[in-house]
Protein backbone atom coordinates (compact mmCIF):
# COMPACT_ATOMS: atom_id res chain seq x y z
CA UNK A 1 0.00 0.00 0.00
CA UNK A 2 1.12 3.64 -0.74
CA UNK A 3 0.91 7.23 0.33
CA UNK A 4 0.09 9.91 -1.10
CA UNK A 5 -0.39 14.15 -0.86
CA UNK A 6 -2.58 16.97 -2.28
CA UNK A 7 -2.28 20.24 -1.74
CA UNK A 8 -5.12 22.04 -3.47
CA UNK A 9 -5.11 26.32 -4.12
CA UNK A 10 -3.60 26.73 -0.10
CA UNK A 11 -3.02 30.29 0.80
CA UNK A 12 -1.23 30.73 4.13
CA UNK A 13 -1.18 33.97 6.36
CA UNK A 14 1.51 35.23 9.51
CA UNK A 15 -1.21 38.14 10.61
CA UNK A 16 -1.49 40.68 7.23
CA UNK A 17 2.02 38.88 6.19
CA UNK A 18 0.87 36.69 2.58
CA UNK A 19 3.09 33.91 2.91
CA UNK A 20 1.75 31.40 0.06
CA UNK A 21 -0.67 32.17 -2.37
CA UNK A 22 -2.66 29.30 -4.36
CA UNK A 23 -0.03 26.42 -4.20
CA UNK A 24 -1.17 23.44 -5.30
CA UNK A 25 0.98 20.47 -5.69
CA UNK A 26 1.08 16.44 -5.40
CA UNK A 27 3.41 13.83 -4.20
CA UNK A 28 2.16 10.62 -5.83
CA UNK A 29 2.82 7.52 -4.25
CA UNK A 30 6.03 6.40 -3.25
CA UNK A 31 7.76 9.68 -5.20
CA UNK A 32 10.40 11.82 -4.17
CA UNK A 33 9.29 15.17 -5.08
CA UNK A 34 11.76 18.39 -3.96
CA UNK A 35 10.18 21.40 -3.56
CA UNK A 36 12.84 23.99 -4.58
CA UNK A 37 12.94 28.01 -3.66
CA UNK A 38 15.42 29.88 -2.19
CA UNK A 39 15.21 31.96 1.45
CA UNK A 40 11.83 33.67 2.08
CA UNK A 41 9.22 31.75 -0.19
CA UNK A 42 7.54 29.79 1.79
CA UNK A 43 9.00 26.26 1.83
CA UNK A 44 8.94 25.86 5.40
CA UNK A 45 5.55 27.15 6.18
CA UNK A 46 3.86 25.01 3.46
CA UNK A 47 5.64 22.24 5.51
CA UNK A 48 4.24 23.64 8.78
CA UNK A 49 0.73 23.61 6.91
CA UNK A 50 0.55 20.20 5.86
CA UNK A 51 1.79 19.22 10.04
CA UNK A 52 -0.99 21.41 10.89
CA UNK A 53 1.13 23.50 12.85
CA UNK A 54 0.37 26.74 10.56
CA UNK A 55 -3.19 26.97 9.47
CA UNK A 56 -4.39 27.53 6.50
CA UNK A 57 -6.96 30.37 5.25
CA UNK A 58 -7.82 28.37 2.63
CA UNK A 59 -7.46 25.15 0.24
CA UNK A 60 -7.55 21.53 1.19
CA UNK A 61 -4.76 19.43 1.85
CA UNK A 62 -5.76 15.90 1.72
CA UNK A 63 -3.16 13.00 2.11
CA UNK A 64 -3.69 9.78 0.94
CA UNK A 65 -2.37 6.85 3.90
CA UNK A 66 -2.81 3.42 2.39
CA UNK A 67 -5.82 3.74 0.51
CA UNK A 68 -7.64 6.11 3.07
CA UNK A 69 -8.05 9.71 2.43
CA UNK A 70 -7.42 12.46 4.86
CA UNK A 71 -8.32 15.95 4.90
CA UNK A 72 -5.31 17.46 7.13
CA UNK A 73 -6.84 21.25 7.74
CA UNK A 74 -7.93 21.72 10.89
CA UNK A 75 -6.68 18.46 12.59
CA UNK A 76 -3.69 19.11 15.17
CA UNK A 77 0.00 18.45 14.70
CA UNK A 78 -0.26 15.29 16.87
CA UNK A 79 -3.31 13.75 14.82
CA UNK A 80 -1.38 14.39 11.91
CA UNK A 81 1.56 12.88 13.00
CA UNK A 82 -0.57 9.51 14.31
CA UNK A 83 -1.74 9.43 10.51
CA UNK A 84 1.89 8.39 9.23
CA UNK A 85 3.31 12.06 8.15
CA UNK A 86 6.59 13.05 9.56
CA UNK A 87 8.65 15.93 9.75
CA UNK A 88 12.38 16.43 9.91
CA UNK A 89 12.00 20.62 10.59
CA UNK A 90 14.50 22.87 9.13
CA UNK A 91 17.61 23.53 11.12
CA UNK A 92 17.33 19.99 12.75
CA UNK A 93 15.06 21.04 15.94
CA UNK A 94 16.99 18.24 18.14
CA UNK A 95 16.18 18.10 21.90
CA UNK A 96 19.25 19.48 23.10
CA UNK A 97 19.40 18.51 26.77
CA UNK A 98 18.23 14.82 26.40
CA UNK A 99 20.35 11.96 25.11
CA UNK A 100 20.48 10.80 21.87
CA UNK A 101 18.62 7.76 22.42
CA UNK A 102 16.25 9.86 24.41
CA UNK A 103 15.73 12.14 21.57
CA UNK A 104 15.07 8.85 19.32
CA UNK A 105 12.45 7.67 21.76
CA UNK A 106 10.34 10.80 21.67
CA UNK A 107 10.24 10.01 17.48
CA UNK A 108 8.05 7.27 18.81
CA UNK A 109 5.55 9.25 21.28
CA UNK A 110 2.45 8.32 20.23
CA UNK A 111 0.59 5.42 19.89
CA UNK A 112 0.95 3.54 16.51
CA UNK A 113 4.71 3.95 16.86
CA UNK A 114 5.12 2.32 20.00
CA UNK A 115 4.61 -1.10 18.56
CA UNK A 116 7.72 -0.53 16.54
CA UNK A 117 10.48 0.80 18.63
CA UNK A 118 12.80 -1.45 19.05
CA UNK A 119 13.01 -2.70 14.61
CA UNK A 120 12.64 1.03 14.02
CA UNK A 121 15.70 1.94 16.44
CA UNK A 122 17.42 -0.73 15.18
CA UNK A 123 16.97 0.48 11.46
CA UNK A 124 18.36 4.11 12.82
CA UNK A 125 21.37 2.30 14.46
CA UNK A 126 22.24 0.65 11.65
CA UNK A 127 21.80 3.37 9.03
CA UNK A 128 23.80 6.03 11.09
CA UNK A 129 26.36 3.87 13.31
CA UNK A 130 27.35 7.26 14.53
CA UNK A 131 23.89 7.26 16.47
CA UNK A 132 24.36 3.85 18.05
CA UNK A 133 28.03 5.26 19.05
CA UNK A 134 26.90 8.23 20.34
CA UNK A 135 23.68 6.84 22.16
CA UNK A 136 24.13 8.37 25.71
CA UNK A 137 25.34 11.65 24.75
CA UNK A 138 23.50 14.78 24.66
CA UNK A 139 22.04 15.40 21.22
CA UNK A 140 23.01 19.36 21.81
CA UNK A 141 26.66 18.37 21.89
CA UNK A 142 26.53 16.85 18.33
CA UNK A 143 28.24 18.06 15.16
CA UNK A 144 26.22 19.37 12.86
CA UNK A 145 26.40 16.25 10.36
CA UNK A 146 25.50 13.87 13.33
CA UNK A 147 22.47 16.28 14.59
CA UNK A 148 20.94 16.06 11.46
CA UNK A 149 21.19 12.45 11.14
CA UNK A 150 19.78 12.26 14.43
CA UNK A 151 16.86 14.49 13.33
CA UNK A 152 16.12 11.41 10.26
CA UNK A 153 16.00 9.02 13.30
CA UNK A 154 13.71 10.94 15.25
CA UNK A 155 11.30 11.26 12.18
CA UNK A 156 11.54 7.33 11.08
CA UNK A 157 10.74 6.20 14.91
CA UNK A 158 7.10 7.88 13.95
CA UNK A 159 7.16 4.85 11.87
CA UNK A 160 5.80 7.58 9.03
CA UNK A 161 4.49 6.46 5.47
CA UNK A 162 4.66 10.24 4.08
CA UNK A 163 8.47 11.93 5.07
CA UNK A 164 8.20 16.07 5.08
CA UNK A 165 12.18 17.12 4.85
CA UNK A 166 12.46 20.68 5.47
CA UNK A 167 15.89 22.05 4.21
CA UNK A 168 18.57 19.24 5.36
CA UNK A 169 21.55 20.95 4.05
CA UNK A 170 21.21 24.12 5.94
CA UNK A 171 24.08 24.51 7.96
CA UNK A 172 25.87 21.71 6.64
CA UNK A 173 29.29 20.99 4.77
CA UNK A 174 28.87 20.00 1.00
CA UNK A 175 30.28 16.92 2.04
CA UNK A 176 27.74 16.31 4.60
CA UNK A 177 25.40 17.54 2.44
CA UNK A 178 25.54 15.01 -0.33
CA UNK A 179 25.70 12.38 2.57
CA UNK A 180 22.55 13.51 4.31
CA UNK A 181 20.69 13.56 0.62
CA UNK A 182 22.41 10.06 0.15
CA UNK A 183 20.81 8.81 3.75
CA UNK A 184 17.00 10.12 2.70
CA UNK A 185 17.06 8.18 -0.44
CA UNK A 186 18.33 5.12 1.12
CA UNK A 187 15.60 5.31 4.40
CA UNK A 188 13.22 6.12 1.44
CA UNK A 189 13.84 2.80 -0.37
CA UNK A 190 14.18 0.89 3.00
CA UNK A 191 10.86 2.32 3.76
CA UNK A 192 8.91 2.57 0.54
CA UNK A 193 8.53 6.43 2.07
CA UNK A 194 6.62 9.08 -0.25
CA UNK A 195 8.94 12.25 0.34
CA UNK A 196 8.73 15.86 0.01
CA UNK A 197 11.55 17.91 0.55
CA UNK A 198 12.23 21.43 0.53
CA UNK A 199 15.70 22.32 -0.41
CA UNK A 200 17.95 25.21 -1.65
CA UNK A 201 20.44 23.35 -2.65
CA UNK A 202 19.30 22.65 -5.99
CA UNK A 203 21.95 20.57 -7.63
CA UNK A 204 21.66 18.02 -4.32
CA UNK A 205 18.02 17.98 -4.22
CA UNK A 206 17.51 16.97 -7.97
CA UNK A 207 20.44 14.19 -7.98
CA UNK A 208 17.28 12.26 -5.48
CA UNK A 209 14.32 13.77 -6.80
CA UNK A 210 11.54 12.04 -9.51
CA UNK A 211 10.41 15.47 -10.35
CA UNK A 212 9.66 19.07 -8.28
CA UNK A 213 8.13 22.46 -8.08
CA UNK A 214 9.96 25.58 -8.00
CA UNK A 215 8.30 28.07 -5.33
CA UNK A 216 8.92 32.34 -5.93
CA UNK A 217 7.18 34.37 -3.39
CA UNK A 218 5.12 31.97 -1.90
CA UNK A 219 3.52 31.34 -5.69
CA UNK A 220 4.44 27.65 -7.53
CA UNK A 221 6.79 29.17 -10.65
CA UNK A 222 7.89 25.77 -12.33
CA UNK A 223 6.83 22.19 -12.23
CA UNK A 224 9.04 20.12 -13.61
CA UNK A 225 7.85 16.73 -14.74
CA UNK A 226 11.14 14.87 -14.21
CA UNK A 227 14.65 15.54 -13.41
CA UNK A 228 15.71 16.57 -16.34
CA UNK A 229 12.64 19.59 -16.66
CA UNK A 230 14.60 20.70 -14.09
CA UNK A 231 17.85 20.95 -14.58
CA UNK A 232 16.88 22.55 -18.49
CA UNK A 233 14.78 25.24 -17.27
CA UNK A 234 15.46 28.52 -18.04
CA UNK A 235 13.54 29.87 -14.12
CA UNK A 236 16.12 27.11 -12.78
CA UNK A 237 18.67 28.45 -14.28
CA UNK A 238 17.92 31.89 -13.77
CA UNK A 239 17.44 31.74 -10.01
CA UNK A 240 19.98 29.14 -9.03
CA UNK A 241 22.96 28.94 -11.17
CA UNK A 242 23.07 32.75 -12.27
CA UNK A 243 22.89 31.78 -15.96
CA UNK B 1 8.23 -0.93 41.56
CA UNK B 2 10.70 1.67 41.69
CA UNK B 3 8.25 3.91 42.32
CA UNK B 4 7.41 1.97 45.53
CA UNK B 5 10.68 2.13 46.31
CA UNK B 6 11.32 5.51 46.48
CA UNK B 7 8.14 6.45 48.02
CA UNK B 8 8.89 3.91 51.40
CA UNK B 9 12.58 5.66 51.38
CA UNK B 10 11.69 8.69 51.73
CA UNK B 11 8.89 7.96 54.01
CA UNK B 12 11.90 6.20 56.31
CA UNK B 13 13.62 9.64 56.02
CA UNK B 14 10.59 11.90 56.29
CA UNK B 15 10.23 9.54 60.01
CA UNK B 16 13.73 9.98 60.80
CA UNK B 17 13.79 13.70 59.98
CA UNK B 18 10.01 13.80 62.33
CA UNK B 19 11.60 11.86 65.46
CA UNK B 20 14.59 13.28 65.46
CA UNK B 21 13.09 16.48 65.71
CA UNK B 22 10.70 15.73 68.29
CA UNK B 23 13.60 14.59 70.35
CA UNK B 24 14.62 18.13 70.79
CA UNK B 25 11.54 19.23 72.47
CA UNK B 26 11.60 22.50 71.13
CA UNK B 27 8.02 23.64 69.76
CA UNK B 28 10.34 26.46 67.47
CA UNK B 29 11.96 23.67 65.40
CA UNK B 30 8.14 22.97 64.18
CA UNK B 31 7.76 26.25 62.80
CA UNK B 32 10.93 26.40 61.07
CA UNK B 33 10.94 23.09 60.11
CA UNK B 34 7.13 23.49 58.43
CA UNK B 35 8.64 26.76 56.59
CA UNK B 36 11.46 24.52 55.10
CA UNK B 37 9.15 21.61 54.03
CA UNK B 38 6.31 23.82 53.01
CA UNK B 39 8.87 25.41 50.56
CA UNK B 40 9.80 21.65 49.25
CA UNK B 41 6.28 21.05 48.01
CA UNK B 42 6.09 24.53 46.80
CA UNK B 43 9.18 24.45 44.91
CA UNK B 44 8.38 20.85 43.71
CA UNK B 45 5.15 21.74 42.27
CA UNK B 46 6.70 24.95 40.36
CA UNK B 47 9.36 23.32 39.16
CA UNK B 48 6.75 20.40 37.16
CA UNK B 49 5.82 23.26 35.24
CA UNK B 50 9.28 25.74 35.08
CA UNK B 51 11.39 23.27 35.10
CA UNK B 52 10.40 20.02 33.10
CA UNK B 53 8.16 21.93 30.53
CA UNK B 54 10.18 25.53 30.98
CA UNK B 55 7.34 27.34 31.35
CA UNK B 56 7.83 30.08 34.22
CA UNK B 57 5.12 30.78 36.30
CA UNK B 58 5.52 33.91 38.14
CA UNK B 59 2.03 33.25 39.93
CA UNK B 60 3.00 30.79 42.78
CA UNK B 61 2.01 33.32 45.52
CA UNK B 62 -1.54 33.37 43.75
CA UNK B 63 -1.72 29.67 43.94
CA UNK B 64 -0.35 29.07 47.44
CA UNK B 65 -2.79 31.72 47.95
CA UNK B 66 -6.17 30.24 46.24
CA UNK B 67 -5.45 27.13 48.80
CA UNK B 68 -5.28 29.26 51.70
CA UNK B 69 -8.13 30.54 51.07
CA UNK B 70 -10.00 27.78 49.80
CA UNK B 71 -9.13 27.16 53.69
CA UNK B 72 -10.46 30.09 55.16
CA UNK B 73 -13.58 29.97 53.28
CA UNK B 74 -14.49 26.74 54.29
CA UNK B 75 -13.15 27.36 58.24
CA UNK B 76 -15.41 30.52 57.92
CA UNK B 77 -18.45 28.79 56.28
CA UNK B 78 -18.29 25.99 59.27
CA UNK B 79 -18.39 29.23 62.03
CA UNK B 80 -21.83 30.40 59.87
CA UNK B 81 -23.56 26.87 60.29
CA UNK B 82 -26.04 28.22 62.87
CA UNK B 83 -26.84 31.02 61.45
CA UNK B 84 -27.53 29.75 58.16
CA UNK B 85 -29.55 26.61 58.32
CA UNK B 86 -32.19 24.85 60.51
CA UNK B 87 -30.97 22.95 63.68
CA UNK B 88 -31.70 19.90 62.23
CA UNK B 89 -29.44 20.43 59.30
CA UNK B 90 -27.05 22.43 61.32
CA UNK B 91 -26.41 19.71 63.54
CA UNK B 92 -25.78 17.54 60.89
CA UNK B 93 -23.15 19.60 59.02
CA UNK B 94 -21.44 19.89 62.43
CA UNK B 95 -20.55 16.75 62.55
CA UNK B 96 -18.34 16.87 59.27
CA UNK B 97 -17.61 21.00 60.12
CA UNK B 98 -14.94 21.98 60.54
CA UNK B 99 -13.38 19.82 58.26
CA UNK B 100 -10.21 17.84 58.96
CA UNK B 101 -6.89 19.89 57.51
CA UNK B 102 -6.00 16.74 55.58
CA UNK B 103 -9.45 17.09 53.27
CA UNK B 104 -8.76 21.27 53.33
CA UNK B 105 -6.01 19.75 51.68
CA UNK B 106 -7.48 17.88 49.08
CA UNK B 107 -10.18 20.46 48.60
CA UNK B 108 -7.39 23.06 47.91
CA UNK B 109 -5.84 20.46 45.47
CA UNK B 110 -8.90 20.35 43.68
CA UNK B 111 -9.54 23.89 43.67
CA UNK B 112 -5.86 24.94 42.69
CA UNK B 113 -5.87 22.45 40.02
CA UNK B 114 -8.48 23.94 37.97
CA UNK B 115 -7.33 27.58 38.47
CA UNK B 116 -3.97 26.24 37.11
CA UNK B 117 -6.06 23.98 33.84
CA UNK B 118 -8.50 27.49 33.41
CA UNK B 119 -4.46 29.53 33.85
CA UNK B 120 -3.39 26.99 31.20
CA UNK B 121 -6.42 27.00 29.00
CA UNK B 122 -6.63 31.06 28.30
CA UNK B 123 -2.54 31.26 28.59
CA UNK B 124 -0.33 28.43 26.91
CA UNK B 125 -0.91 29.73 23.52
CA UNK B 126 1.82 32.43 24.52
CA UNK B 127 5.19 31.43 25.04
CA UNK B 128 8.47 32.77 26.86
CA UNK B 129 8.34 35.89 28.33
CA UNK B 130 4.68 36.31 27.77
CA UNK B 131 3.33 33.40 29.52
CA UNK B 132 5.66 34.51 32.61
CA UNK B 133 3.72 38.02 32.22
CA UNK B 134 0.64 36.60 31.84
CA UNK B 135 0.48 34.29 35.20
CA UNK B 136 2.00 37.94 36.91
CA UNK B 137 -1.26 39.33 36.00
CA UNK B 138 -3.45 36.27 37.23
CA UNK B 139 -1.46 36.60 40.45
CA UNK B 140 -2.42 40.50 40.99
CA UNK B 141 -6.17 39.84 39.82
CA UNK B 142 -6.60 37.35 42.29
CA UNK B 143 -5.51 39.23 45.05
CA UNK B 144 -8.00 41.77 44.25
CA UNK B 145 -11.12 39.22 44.88
CA UNK B 146 -9.21 38.90 47.93
CA UNK B 147 -8.99 41.87 48.77
CA UNK B 148 -12.61 42.84 48.22
CA UNK B 149 -14.11 39.40 49.06
CA UNK B 150 -15.59 40.44 52.90
CA UNK B 151 -16.93 36.90 53.43
CA UNK B 152 -12.95 35.61 53.97
CA UNK B 153 -11.88 38.59 55.44
CA UNK B 154 -10.86 41.04 52.79
CA UNK B 155 -8.00 42.96 53.15
CA UNK B 156 -8.32 43.49 57.10
CA UNK B 157 -8.07 39.83 56.95
CA UNK B 158 -9.70 36.91 59.30
CA UNK B 159 -8.46 34.82 62.23
CA UNK B 160 -8.07 31.57 62.14
CA UNK B 161 -7.96 29.22 65.46
CA UNK B 162 -6.44 25.69 65.76
CA UNK B 163 -8.39 23.64 67.82
CA UNK B 164 -6.17 23.48 70.89
CA UNK B 165 -6.21 19.12 71.80
CA UNK B 166 -4.42 16.96 69.76
CA UNK B 167 -3.94 13.29 69.76
CA UNK B 168 -0.41 12.00 70.04
CA UNK B 169 0.86 15.40 68.44
CA UNK B 170 1.95 17.55 70.86
CA UNK B 171 1.29 20.91 69.70
CA UNK B 172 -0.38 22.09 66.55
CA UNK B 173 2.65 23.65 64.82
CA UNK B 174 3.94 19.82 65.15
CA UNK B 175 0.87 18.48 63.81
CA UNK B 176 1.17 21.19 60.72
CA UNK B 177 4.53 19.80 60.43
CA UNK B 178 3.73 15.93 60.20
CA UNK B 179 1.35 16.84 57.66
CA UNK B 180 3.32 19.26 55.50
CA UNK B 181 6.43 16.31 55.63
CA UNK B 182 4.03 13.82 54.26
CA UNK B 183 2.90 16.06 51.66
CA UNK B 184 6.51 16.93 50.69
CA UNK B 185 7.14 13.27 49.98
CA UNK B 186 4.27 13.10 48.22
CA UNK B 187 5.08 15.65 46.09
CA UNK B 188 8.76 14.38 45.58
CA UNK B 189 7.10 10.97 44.92
CA UNK B 190 4.86 12.26 41.82
CA UNK B 191 8.21 14.34 40.37
CA UNK B 192 10.30 11.52 40.06
CA UNK B 193 7.24 9.49 38.80
CA UNK B 194 6.67 11.83 36.27
CA UNK B 195 10.72 12.56 35.21
CA UNK B 196 10.80 8.59 34.39
CA UNK B 197 7.49 8.50 32.54
CA UNK B 198 6.27 9.10 28.85
CA UNK B 199 4.84 12.39 30.29
CA UNK B 200 8.48 13.72 31.55
CA UNK B 201 9.80 13.11 28.35
CA UNK B 202 7.00 14.50 26.59
CA UNK B 203 7.39 17.52 29.12
CA UNK B 204 11.24 17.57 28.17
CA UNK B 205 10.70 17.75 24.59
CA UNK B 206 8.35 20.74 24.97
CA UNK B 207 11.05 22.36 27.18
CA UNK B 208 13.74 21.76 24.25
CA UNK B 209 12.36 22.76 21.48
CA UNK B 210 8.23 23.10 21.42
CA UNK B 211 8.02 23.18 17.54
CA UNK B 212 10.24 19.58 17.27
CA UNK B 213 8.03 17.90 19.54
CA UNK B 214 4.84 18.85 18.11
CA UNK B 215 6.29 17.63 14.53
CA UNK B 216 7.28 14.48 16.51
CA UNK B 217 3.76 14.35 17.77
CA UNK B 218 3.74 15.01 21.00
CA UNK B 219 0.99 16.53 21.99
CA UNK B 220 1.77 19.54 23.39
CA UNK B 221 -1.18 21.28 24.92
CA UNK B 222 -2.82 19.10 26.34
CA UNK B 223 0.62 17.77 28.29
CA UNK B 224 1.02 21.75 28.95
CA UNK B 225 -2.22 21.15 30.48
CA UNK B 226 -1.49 18.43 32.40
CA UNK B 227 1.71 20.27 33.62
CA UNK B 228 -0.37 23.48 34.81
CA UNK B 229 -3.20 21.69 36.71
CA UNK B 230 -0.74 19.21 38.60
CA UNK B 231 1.31 22.25 39.26
CA UNK B 232 -1.24 24.71 40.44
CA UNK B 233 -2.80 21.53 42.72
CA UNK B 234 0.28 21.16 44.59
CA UNK B 235 0.94 24.57 45.40
CA UNK B 236 -2.60 25.35 46.59
CA UNK B 237 -2.03 22.22 48.36
CA UNK B 238 1.27 23.68 50.30
CA UNK B 239 -0.86 26.28 50.79
CA UNK B 240 -4.07 24.92 52.69
CA UNK B 241 -2.67 24.62 56.14
CA UNK B 242 -1.26 27.89 56.12
CA UNK B 243 -4.30 29.65 57.69
CA UNK B 244 -3.49 26.96 61.11
CA UNK B 245 -0.30 27.50 60.91
CA UNK B 246 -0.09 31.57 60.75
CA UNK B 247 -3.09 32.29 63.21
CA UNK B 248 -4.22 35.37 61.35
CA UNK B 249 -3.92 35.84 57.05
CA UNK B 250 -4.49 38.75 55.19
CA UNK B 251 -4.28 38.45 51.23
CA UNK B 252 -0.28 40.58 51.80
CA UNK B 253 0.43 37.28 53.96
CA UNK B 254 -0.64 34.89 51.81
CA UNK B 255 0.01 36.50 48.37
CA UNK B 256 3.35 37.48 49.62
CA UNK B 257 5.98 37.98 47.02
CA UNK B 258 8.19 35.73 49.10
CA UNK B 259 6.81 32.65 47.74
CA UNK B 260 6.53 33.57 44.22
CA UNK B 261 10.25 34.41 44.20
CA UNK B 262 11.33 31.51 46.48
CA UNK B 263 9.51 29.01 44.81
CA UNK B 264 11.58 29.85 41.53
CA UNK B 265 14.68 30.66 43.06
CA UNK B 266 14.99 27.30 44.89
CA UNK B 267 14.77 25.58 41.64
CA UNK B 268 16.91 27.79 39.86
CA UNK B 269 19.61 27.26 42.29
CA UNK B 270 19.48 23.28 43.38
CA UNK B 271 19.02 22.63 39.21
CA UNK B 272 15.25 22.18 37.46
CA UNK B 273 16.11 19.33 35.14
CA UNK B 274 15.47 16.49 38.08
CA UNK B 275 12.95 16.10 41.44
CA UNK B 276 16.22 16.59 43.57
CA UNK B 277 17.26 20.40 42.23
CA UNK B 278 13.68 21.87 43.98
CA UNK B 279 14.43 19.84 47.01
CA UNK B 280 18.17 20.80 47.50
CA UNK B 281 17.26 24.27 46.58
CA UNK B 282 14.40 24.38 49.08
CA UNK B 283 15.86 22.90 52.03
CA UNK B 284 19.14 25.02 51.39
CA UNK B 285 17.32 28.35 51.20
CA UNK B 286 14.65 27.77 53.51
CA UNK B 287 17.25 26.99 56.29
CA UNK B 288 19.19 30.27 55.39
CA UNK B 289 16.40 32.03 55.61
CA UNK B 290 15.33 30.00 58.76
CA UNK B 291 18.34 31.03 60.21
CA UNK B 292 18.67 34.36 59.22
CA UNK B 293 15.03 35.21 61.11
CA UNK B 294 16.64 34.18 64.10
CA UNK B 295 20.06 35.82 63.98
CA UNK B 296 19.82 39.08 61.99
CA UNK B 297 15.87 39.91 60.79
CA UNK B 298 13.39 38.16 58.67
CA UNK B 299 13.79 41.37 56.34
CA UNK B 300 17.01 40.12 54.94
CA UNK B 301 15.33 36.91 53.59
CA UNK B 302 14.65 37.62 50.09
CA UNK B 303 17.99 39.71 50.01
CA UNK B 304 19.66 36.47 50.70
CA UNK B 305 17.55 34.79 48.13
CA UNK B 306 18.64 37.70 45.50
CA UNK B 307 21.79 37.30 46.05
CA UNK B 308 22.36 33.82 45.91
CA UNK B 309 20.31 34.13 42.46
CA UNK B 310 22.65 35.83 40.90
CA UNK B 311 25.86 33.74 42.22
CA UNK B 312 24.08 30.87 41.13
CA UNK B 313 23.21 31.85 37.43
CA UNK B 314 26.74 33.14 37.00
CA UNK B 315 28.89 29.96 38.88
CA UNK B 316 26.11 27.12 37.85
CA UNK B 317 23.30 27.95 35.51
CA UNK B 318 22.13 24.43 35.78
CA UNK B 319 21.99 24.41 39.87
CA UNK B 320 23.77 23.00 42.53
CA UNK B 321 22.34 19.04 40.95
CA UNK B 322 23.72 19.94 37.57
CA UNK B 323 27.04 21.01 38.72
CA UNK B 324 27.24 18.01 40.98
CA UNK B 325 26.33 16.25 37.77
CA UNK B 326 28.24 17.72 35.14
CA UNK B 327 31.56 16.84 37.38
CA UNK B 328 30.80 13.61 38.00
CA UNK B 329 30.14 13.04 34.32
CA UNK B 330 33.76 14.60 33.72
CA UNK B 331 35.31 12.33 36.21
CA UNK B 332 34.03 9.75 34.42
CA UNK B 333 35.27 10.32 31.02
CA UNK B 334 38.89 11.44 32.68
Amino acid sequence: MASSIAIENVHAAYGAVRVIEDVSLRVDAGETVALLGTNGNGKSTLMKCIMGIVRPQAGRIVADIDGQKHDLVGKTPEQIVDLGIALVPEGRRLFPKLTVEENLLLGAFRKTARAQIKANMDFCFEAFPRLAERKSQLAGSMSGGEQQMLALGRALMQAPRILLVDEPSVGLAPLLVARTIDAIKQLKEHYQLTVLMAEQNFTQAVRIADRGYVIVHGKIAFEGRSADELNNNDLVRQLYMGM
Amino acid sequence: MRNTIFFLVSLAVALVIYFGLRAFGIDYLFVAGYVIVQYVVLATAWNILGGYTGYVNFGSAAFFAVGAYSSVTLITIATHIEDWFSESVAAALNTVFPLPIPVLVVIAGIVGGLIGYGMGYLTLRLRGAFFAIATLALAVVLATLVVNWEFVGGSSGAYVIAPAEMIFFKSYKEYLFALMLLMAVGSLVVARAIERSKLGYGFAAIRDDELAAEASGVPTLNLKLVATTLSGAMMAMAGAPFPYFIGFIQPSSAFGLEYAVNSIAMPMIGGTLSWMGPLVGAVLLGTLQQLANVTISSAVNLLIVGLLLIVFVIIAPNGIVGLVQDRLRARRTK
